[in-house]
C-alpha cells in the first residue's frame, strides 16, 4: 500500500504545551498506515525542517494554539524553501482565526484544519494530498 | 446509621424487582430505550433509575455529615453562598502590562471580585520577550512580565489589601511571586496584607500543562523554597494551587482529573513536611482548581468526592489536627475544551450549565469561560456576559439559598461514592509506583490521559457522543465575529523595556544577587530570598531561570505518542 511509504513529522512549534491535538492526530493518521514521526514540543522552526530533512518526512503537520502561527508557520516555509525542501506538504491545526487561514495558506501551507474537525476527515485529507516524494502527484 | 432501616430496604429491593419484571418490562416493549448503554461524558455507566437500595451501606453522619464540619461533603462553610457568594474571578491576560491593567480595572468596575492574571508563553516557560524563542509569544496568550517594574505596570492603581490576586504561573512561579511582593511593596503594602494565589503546580505542567524549566525533583525543591518562604512571610498567600483544570482539559477523565489532581496534592503535602513544616501550618493555605465539564452530575459528584476524599486524606493519612488542613477549598473553570468554534453563541449555553454545576458543587471561586474563546483571546463583550452569567445565577436562580441543595439524592450519592472508589484506586496505584513525582516520571498519568483522550476522539467520530454543532446539527456558517487582537507592536515595545531596564539597573547589586542565587541552589539553601532579591535589583525573569537551568539542567520530555 502506498501509504506505508509515507512518513509524516508532526510537531508542535511554539511555546504553548496543548498536546492533546498533535497525539490524537498523530495517532489517528498512525492507525490509518501512516509512519509518524512525533516531534515532541516547544520546537523551533529550524528544529521543526531538520528533522523533516533528516528524516526524508512527505508531509509536516503542525499544531500550534499559542497564537504565534503567523510568525512560526510562514517561517517553517521560509525554512523549507530555503533548503530546497518545499515540496514536502505541510497542514497544520489549532487555535487559528479564519483571516489568518487564509494568510498562512498563502504562506504555502496547503490545509488548516480549526477546532472540530473529525479525526476521519483529517486522515482522508492527509490521504489525498499527500503523495511520496519526488512522485508525480 | 443507616439511610434505611434493612428490613424496609429488602422490601424496596423486592419492589424494584418487581417493576423491572413487570411495568418496565411492558414499557420497553412498546418503547426501548434510544441506546443499549448510558454513560457519563468520562464513560461511566449510568443506570435507568437510583433508589434507596443503591445506597445501601450509606451512612449520612458518616459520608455527608453537615456543611462546614468533616467530612465536608456538603461544603467548607456551614452556611455556604447564605453567608458569603462564590468569587467571580474571569483569568485576563494580553499584550503588554498597561493593557491588562485596564482589563483589571474595568472588571473591577463591573463588580468582579477578585483578579486572576494570565501570563504569555514566554513568561510560562521563563524566557525574557528578546529571547529568540520568543519571537511571535509576547502578549500573545496572556501578559508579558520580563521584571519588577512590569510588574508595578501590571498592578498600577490597584487596591492590593482588599483584593486578592490569582497567578496562573507554575515553573517561574517563585520569580513571579517575588515580583509581586516587591510591587507591592513600592506602593505601600506591607507583606501581611497582601493575598492571592500562585499556582506553583509543577506536577500537573509535567502529567498535561507543559511549561516548564527544571526536571521534576529540583522542580519539588523549589516549590519547597516557596512553601517555607510563603508560610513564613506572606500569611494571606496560598503558595500552591493545587490543579485539575490542565489534567482535564489534556483529555482526562473526571475520575482522572480527580485522581491525578489529589495524589498531586498528596506529593506537596509530603514535600513541605519534608521541608521541616508542621503540617497544619501550611495545608490550611493550599487551594485546588478544577475544570467543570459538560456532563452536570458527573461534575457535582466529582467537587463533593474531592472534598470527602482530601479531607480523609488529610486526616489519616498525614495525621492533620486543624480542621482548615481538612478543607478542600477550590476554584472552578467552565471547561474550555467544551467550546466549539461552530456557531460560537450555543457556548454561553455550555458555560452556562457548567456553572450551575460548579456551584452546586460548592465552588469557592469560579471562572466563566466566554464564547469566543476557541477563536482568540475573548473581547470584553464576550466577558461580559460571561461574568453576567456567574450573577445571575448568583442572583437570580435561588440556587444559593441553601447548602448543598443535591445531597441526599440516590444518584448523585450514588455518583459520588463512584467517583470516590475509583479514584482511591488511582491514588492507590501511584502509591505503589512510589509516588506522584515518581510516576510522572514514568509517564505514567500522561499515559492515561493520552489514552482517555484518543478513546473520547473515537467516541466522537462514532457519535457515541454528540456535541451539538460539531458531529451534529451541522449548519452552513461563515465562521466570522468580532475577535481581539494582539498588537504586534507588543512585542517591540517589551523587547525595548527589558533592554533598557538591564542597561540602566546597578550591575554590580543584579550581579551579586544573581551570584548569590546560584549559591544558594547549588548548596540546598532556601532560593526564594535571594530571587527576592534578584528581583529587586533589576534581574529579569530569564536571568534568574537560566540561574536554575545551569544549576539543575532543562526538563526534555520524552515524546510519547
Amino acid at each position: 500500500m502506498a501509504n506505508s511509504k509515507i512518513r509524516i513529522i508532526v510537531a508542535k512549534p511554539g511555546l504553548d504545551g496543548h498536546d492533546r491535538g498533535a497525539k490524537v492526530v498523530a495517532r489517528a493518521l498512525r492507525d490509518a498506515g501512516f509512519e509518524v514521526i512525533y516531534t515532541g514540543l516547544h520546537q523551533t522552526p529550524e528544529m521543526i525542517v531538520n528533522a523533516a530533512i533528516q528524516e526524508d518526512a512527505d508531509a509536516i503537520g503542525l499544531s500550534i494554539l499559542s497564537g504565534a502561527h503567523m510568525t512560526l508557520l510562514p517561517r517553517v516555509m521560509e525554512l523549507l524553501r530555503a533548503n530546497g525542501a518545499d515540496d514536502i506538504v505541510v497542514f497544520g491545526g489549532g487555535i487559528i482565526p479564519e483571516d489568518d487561514v487564509l494568510g498562512l495558506k498563502g504562506a504555502g501551507v496547503s490545509e488548516i484544519f480549526t477546532p472540530g474537525a473529525s479525526l476521519e476527515y483529517i486522515v482522508r485529507w492527509v490521504r489525498e494530498h499527500v503523495k511520496p516524494r519526488g512522485v508525480n502527484a | 446509621m443507616n439511610l434505611i432501616d434493612p428490613k424496609k430496604l429488602e422490601h424496596l429491593r423486592r419492589e424494584r424487582q418487581r417493576w423491572e419484571a413487570t411495568t418496565l418490562k411492558q414499557s420497553l416493549k412498546s418503547q426501548p430505550e434510544r441506546v443499549e448503554r448510558f454513560s457519563s461524558l468520562s464513560d461511566l455507566p449510568i443506570d435507568r433509575v437510583y433508589g434507596p437500595e443503591d445506597l445501601k451501606d450509606f451512612d449520612p453522619q458518616r459520608e455527608l455529615g453537615v456543611p462546614g464540619e468533616y467530612p465536608y461533603t456538603r461544603g467548607v462553610h456551614p452556611t455556604m453562598y447564605r453567608g458569603r457568594l462564590w468569587t467571580m474571578r474571569q483569568f485576563a491576560g494580553f499584550g503588554s502590562a498597561e493593557d491588562t491593567n485596564r482589563r483589571f480595572h474595568y472588571l473591577l468596575e463591573h463588580g468582579q471580585t477578585g483578579l486572576s492574571v494570565a501570563f504569555d508563553m514566554p513568561t510560562l516557560m521563563g524566557y525574557d520577550s528578546d529571547h529568540p524563542r520568543a519571537l511571535g509569544e509576547v502578549g500573545r496568550e496572556g501578559v508579558a512580565i520580563d521584571t519588577a517594574e512590569d510588574m508595578a505596570i501590571l498592578l498600577r492603581g490597584l487596591p492590593l489589601d482588599r483584593i486578592t490576586t490569582s497567578m496562573t504561573i507554575n515553573a517561574p512561579a517563585n520569580v513571579l511571586l517575588a515580583m509581586y511582593v516587591a510591587a507591592a511593596e513600592s506602593m505601600g503594602f506591607a507583606r501581611t496584607q497582601i493575598g492571592g494565589t500562585t499556582q506553583t503546580d509543577m506536577l500537573k505542567e509535567f502529567i498535561a500543562q507543559k511549561e516548564w524549566i527544571v526536571p521534576p525533583r529540583p522542580s519539588m525543591k523549589l516549590i519547597q523554597d516557596m512553601l517555607v518562604f510563603g508560610t513564613r512571610e506572606l500569611p494571606k498567600w496560598n503558595v500552591i494551587s493545587i490543579s485539575g483544570y490542565h489534567i482535564r482539559e489534556a483529555g482526562a477523565t473526571a475520575v482522572q482529573e480527580l485522581a491525578f489532581t489529589l495524589a498531586d496534592g498528596i506529593a506537596y503535602v509530603q514535600a513541605g513536611t519534608e521541608a521541616g513544616l508542621d503540617v497544619d501550618e501550611f495545608a490550611p493555605r493550599l487551594s485546588f482548581f478544577f475544570d467543570c465539564h459538560n456532563d452536570f452530575f458527573e461534575e457535582i459528584a466529582k467537587f463533593r468526592a474531592a472534598r470527602r476524599l482530601w479531607a480523609r486524606i488529610m486526616r489519616e493519612r498525614f495525621a492533620a489536627q486543624n480542621p482548615r488542613s481538612w478543607w478542600l477549598r477550590f476554584h472552578t473553570q467552565t471547561a474550555g475544551v467544551s467550546l466549539t468554534a461552530q456557531q460560537p453563541l450555543n457556548n454561553i449555553v455550555r458555560v452556562a450549565v457548567q456553572a450551575l454545576a460548579a456551584v452546586l458543587g460548592g465552588t469557592q471561586s469560579l471562572h466563566t469561560n466566554s464564547m469566543d474563546e476557541t477563536y482568540a483571546l475573548p473581547t470584553e463583550q464576550a466577558v461580559m456576559v460571561a461574568l453576567r452569567t456567574q450573577q445571575i445565577i448568583a442572583h437570580e436562580s435561588g440556587l444559593t439559598n441553601t447548602a448543598d441543595p443535591l445531597g441526599g439524592a440516590y444518584f448523585v450519592e450514588s455518583l459520588t461514592n463512584t467517583m470516590e472508589e475509583r479514584a482511591e484506586a488511582y491514588i492507590q496505584k501511584i502509591d505503589d509506583l512510589g509516588g506522584m513525582v515518581r510516576a510522572v516520571e514514568l509517564g505514567y498519568p500522561q499515559r492515561e490521559i493520552a489514552e482517555a483522550s484518543y478513546h473520547y476522539q473515537q467516541q466522537l467520530e462514532r457519535k457515541e457522543q454528540i456535541i451539538v454543532g460539531v458531529n451534529e446539527f451541522l449548519v452552513p456558517e461563515e465562521r466570522r465575529i468580532p475577535l481581539l487582537r494582539v498588537d504586534p507592536e507588543v512585542e517591540r515595545r517589551q523587547i525595548e523595556r527589558v533592554s533598557r531596564v538591564r542597561a540602566q539597573r546597578e550591575s554590580v547589586r543584579a550581579g551579586r544577587a544573581l551570584g548569590g542565587l546560584k549559591s544558594a541552589a547549588d548548596g540546598g539553601g532556601n532560593t526564594m530570598y535571594h530571587v527576592l532579591e534578584c528581583v529587586k535589583a533589576g534581574c529579569t525573569l530569564g536571568e534568574i531561570c537560566d540561574v536554575f537551568r545551569a544549576v539543575y539542567g532543562e526538563y526534555r520530555e520524552p515524546a510519547i505518542i
